[in-house]
């Protein structure tokens, strides 16, 4: 018995020991892409990813989902297998994060804009369609709006959408939305919210004056019960507002899409979320969608040349391509040339101008 | 002393009469706050059944219909001057699609114009060309024959043949136009539209179509995860039980040491998956996503509780036994491996099974790991990128296409199942291998 415990033992040993060096043997030389990134820009990614792989030689890309400020971390920690090639982001890379990059090494990040994606406030199809301003909006969600006085600040105290506005439906506001770490919220926070505030003359006013105190009256969500959060898991909202008849949702258009026979889009500012109005930018609250690649990994990582070029490819983001009908709303033809001559000659970003 | 036991008898009488009374006064008060009690508790029990059973109704009735998909009978012509125009195949780069786009166009000959024939195109899936592909892969004589051959349907037709879209409404509205309803009622008519056997979401890794998903990818990374962890928490774990129940002295650090190990058991799992971040890849860099450093984690998250079952375990061996051994001369290292061990193992082996099982249905520590991502093709070993079966439902449930809701669902079904199959496996050890003294 102690004979063959000891055996045991030693083959347990051995064959983590063979685990580990088989592991080291692997990592040194890295056979597929990796990408990290935004959560937003993940089913587009992916689907990119997927065809690539299955259309080449090489392996299918790793694509993990970190939202855009984790994932731009992971890949500003420098060059090398053990770092992300690729980081999707649902903005565009900020001045900070390029200075952190450049620290670590990576100095040659290459920006590529990938298209559009429209936030839609949305509701039940069985319910009445709803049409509001951005102003509207900020007056409904903010955690505090102007009062009667001159300059004067007071709790939100509306409980119905007909408070806001006489012609708004007499339901009581309640919207599910993402959670403060969500790129979706950063996003809906800084179009459709501080669209709405900087329609107040003086609060438009502070941001030249006080910015720190302009940010914290539009950026803030009103805690009492009208915004629920819901977690990051859009396909939940969707389903709550199936249920829940007087309710509204933020999340992105490409679950709008995907749902149409469930959920309606809110317009804003008379606008209807529609493919055409984003693709356009007639419809206020979308934004950019970009990723960032190293140059230094081009011809390094195998494959990685050859998924650019797939990803800028017109079969994907062109009009009529294959990342359109998931949701992802191509850019202008001119831009998107524009865009696909960068990734062919590998320019990379201009630090000194960020 | 006659007439004080005649009078300490009537007291008595009086008494127990008294007591008699009292006591048939507050039978039927105790015996209703028994039937009470006993309501109370099947009360529970009936609740925590209900939810139970509501529970796996709406999953098998959200997820069996994934276990089976639609498919489209074509009559394939592999075609030389398609596939082949050089006279060689090129695998990699043929137009296999053009394949069954042709053979669909032939179906419906009055299609035309590059709008109706992209709706036409669309009730394929995208996994029709790789089909067709594989099937010549293996079989090269197939050039140039012409075979029936069922081709995965895209999951808006799934969807449309499963009635989870409703073709009443507002054509606008629905995924499906109405020319692609008529194609597929014209299909579902002569016998080509079926739903069969979904082989693939046992044989596929993960995709973003959701006909092609499987989760044999997710299954494998699970696999090889708890591989490692087995490997390790299990001879780790019984050999400190052994330790600090046979040999460690009693002292303030074995009680210190007992205190960290029951702590350890009720951290939470998102703490270990930190930890894993910081030492397994940060410090010693081996990769991310691999289900190697998974199934370190997750030996860490059940290395306590093997220990505890199996200390219990020991514990439970009668010192009887061990006196008897060493009477006859055994040392204690042989009192230990040929006496106490073979007693205690089915202890310490069902508290390895309940270890595994929770490691499999973690999934917090594998997303600081890295192994919460999206990755197609199959694991093939310890340090290849992987996701596991936890994170696959996670993954899809988040998706917008709708047919991952099925798809999820399924997913959690076969989990429950590994998961039952387990803790089954845990009581038959237990009552097989149990011994009574």
């Amino acid at each position: 018995m102690a004979n063959k415990s000891t055996a045991l033992a030693t083959f347990t040993c051995g064959l983590i020991l063979a685990a580990l060096c088989g592991t080291a043997g692997a990592q040194s030389a890295r056979d597929h892409i990796y990408i990290v990134g935004s959560s937003t820009v993940y089913p587009f990614s992916t689907v990119v990813a997927e065809r690539f792989g299955r259309g080449s030689d090489f392996k299918t890309p790793k694509v993990e989902s970190t939202g855009t400020g984790g994932g731009l971390k992971l890949f500003c920690d420098g060059v090398g297998v053990d770092y992300p090639d690729i980081a999707n982001a649902s903005r565009a890379i900020k001045a900070s994060e390029l200075a952190s990059c450049a620290a670590n090494g990576v100095d040659d990040v290459i920006e590529v804009k990938i298209g559009y994606d429209g936030i839609v406030l949305a509701n039940s199809q069985r319910a009445p369609s709803m049409a509001l301003s951005r102003l509207e909006i900020f007056l409904a969600l903010a955690k505090q709006i102007p009062g009667e006085g001159v300059h004067e600040l007071v709790d939100n105290p509306h409980r119905l959408w007909s408070d806001i506005n006489p012609a708004l439906p007499a339901t009581r506001i309640e919207v599910l939305g993402p959670p403060p770490t969500s790129g979706t919220r950063d996003a809906f926070v800084e179009l459709a919210m501080e669209g709405g505030c900087s329609a107040i003359a003086w609060i438009k006013e502070l941001k030249n004056t006080d910015e720190a105190r302009y940010r914290s009256i539009c950026h803030s969500i009103r805690e009492d019960g009208a915004y629920v959060e819901a977690g990051e898991n859009d396909n939940l909202i969707v389903q709550k507002l199936d249920a829940n008849l007087s309710a509204m949702g933020i999340f992105g258009f490409s679950f709008l899409d995907q749902n149409a026979e469930l959920v309606r889009g809110a317009a804003v500012d008379g606008i209807v979320p529609s493919f055409d109005a984003i693709a356009d930018g007639s419809y206020p609250v979308a934004r950019p969608l970009y990723f960032y690649v190293k140059k230094t990994h081009v011809d390094v990582i195998p494959g990685l040349r050859g998924f650019l070029r797939e990803f800028s490819s017109e079969r994907a983001w062109g009009d009529d391509g294959y990342l359109s009908e998931r949701g992802l709303i191509p850019m202008p033809a001119e831009e998107r040339a524009l865009v696909a001559a960068t990734v062919r000659d590998l320019v990379p970003m201009d630090v000194a101008s960020n | 002393m006659l007439w004080g036991c005649a009078w300490c008898a009537s007291i008595e009488s009086s008494m127990s009469e008294v007591t008699r009374g009292k006591v048939s006064a507050g039978l039927a008060r105790r015996r209703r706050k028994e039937r009470l009690f006993r309501l109370c508790g099947m009360l529970a029990t009936t609740v925590g059944i209900v939810f139970l059973v509501v529970f796996f109704a709406d999953l098998i009735g959200k997820g069996s219909s994934a276990f089976r998909q639609t498919f489209l009978r074509l009559e394939i012509s592999f075609d030389t001057a398609v596939i082949a125009p050089q006279g060689s195949i090129d695998l990699q780069y043929a137009d296999f699609d053009l394949l069954a786009r042709n053979a669909l166009r032939d179906l419906f000959p009055d299609v035309s114009g590059r709008n109706p024939l992209r709706e036409l195109n669309r009730l394929l899936s995208v996994g029709a060309g790789y089909q067709l592909r594989d099937m010549l892969q293996q079989d090269p004589g197939l050039l140039g024959s012409v075979q029936s051959v069922w081709l995965p349907a895209s999951s808006s037709v799934d969807m449309l043949r499963k009635g989870n879209i409703d073709a009443s409404i507002d054509a606008a509205l629905r995924p499906i136009s109405d020319a692609q309803l008529a194609w597929v009622a014209a299909l579902q008519r002569d016998g080509r539209l079926e739903l069969r056997w979904n082989r693939a979401f046992f044989s596929n890794g993960d995709s973003r179509e959701p006909e092609l998903a499987g989760i044999r990818g997710a299954l494998m990374g699970s696999f090889y995860m708890l591989l490692v962890t087995l490997a390790l928490a299990l001879p780790i774990g019984v050999a400190a039980a052994i330790y600090l129940e046979e040999f460690a002295p009693r002292n303030r650090w074995s009680d210190l040491i007992e205190v960290n190990i029951n702590n350890l058991a009720a951290v939470p799992s998102i703490v270990f998956g930190l930890l894993g971040l910081a030492v397994f890849i940060n410090w010693a860099t081996l990769p991310r996503s691999a289900p190697l450093v998974g199934g370190l984690v997750l030996a860490l998250l059940t290395l306590p509780v093997i220990i505890i079952a199996s200390r219990a375990a020991i514990k439970s061996v009668p010192p009887s036994i061990r006196d008897a051994a060493l009477g006859l001369g055994a040392s204690r290292m042989q009192v230990v491996f040929h006496h106490v061990m073979p007693l205690s193992l089915p202890g310490m082996l069902t508290g390895a099974i309940i270890g595994m099982s929770r490691a499999l249905g973690e999934s917090a520590p594998l997303l600081m790991i890295g192994m919460v991502a999206f990755i197609v093709d199959v694991p093939g070993g310890f340090s290849d990128p992987a996701t596991a079966l936890p994170v696959q439902i996670y993954l899809w449930a988040d998706s917008p296409e709708r047919a991952f809701a099925e798809r999820t669902s399924a997913a959690i079904m076969v989990l429950l199942g590994f998961l039952m199959l387990m803790n089954l496996a845990a009581v038959v050890l237990r009552k097989r291998m149990e011994q009574k003294w």
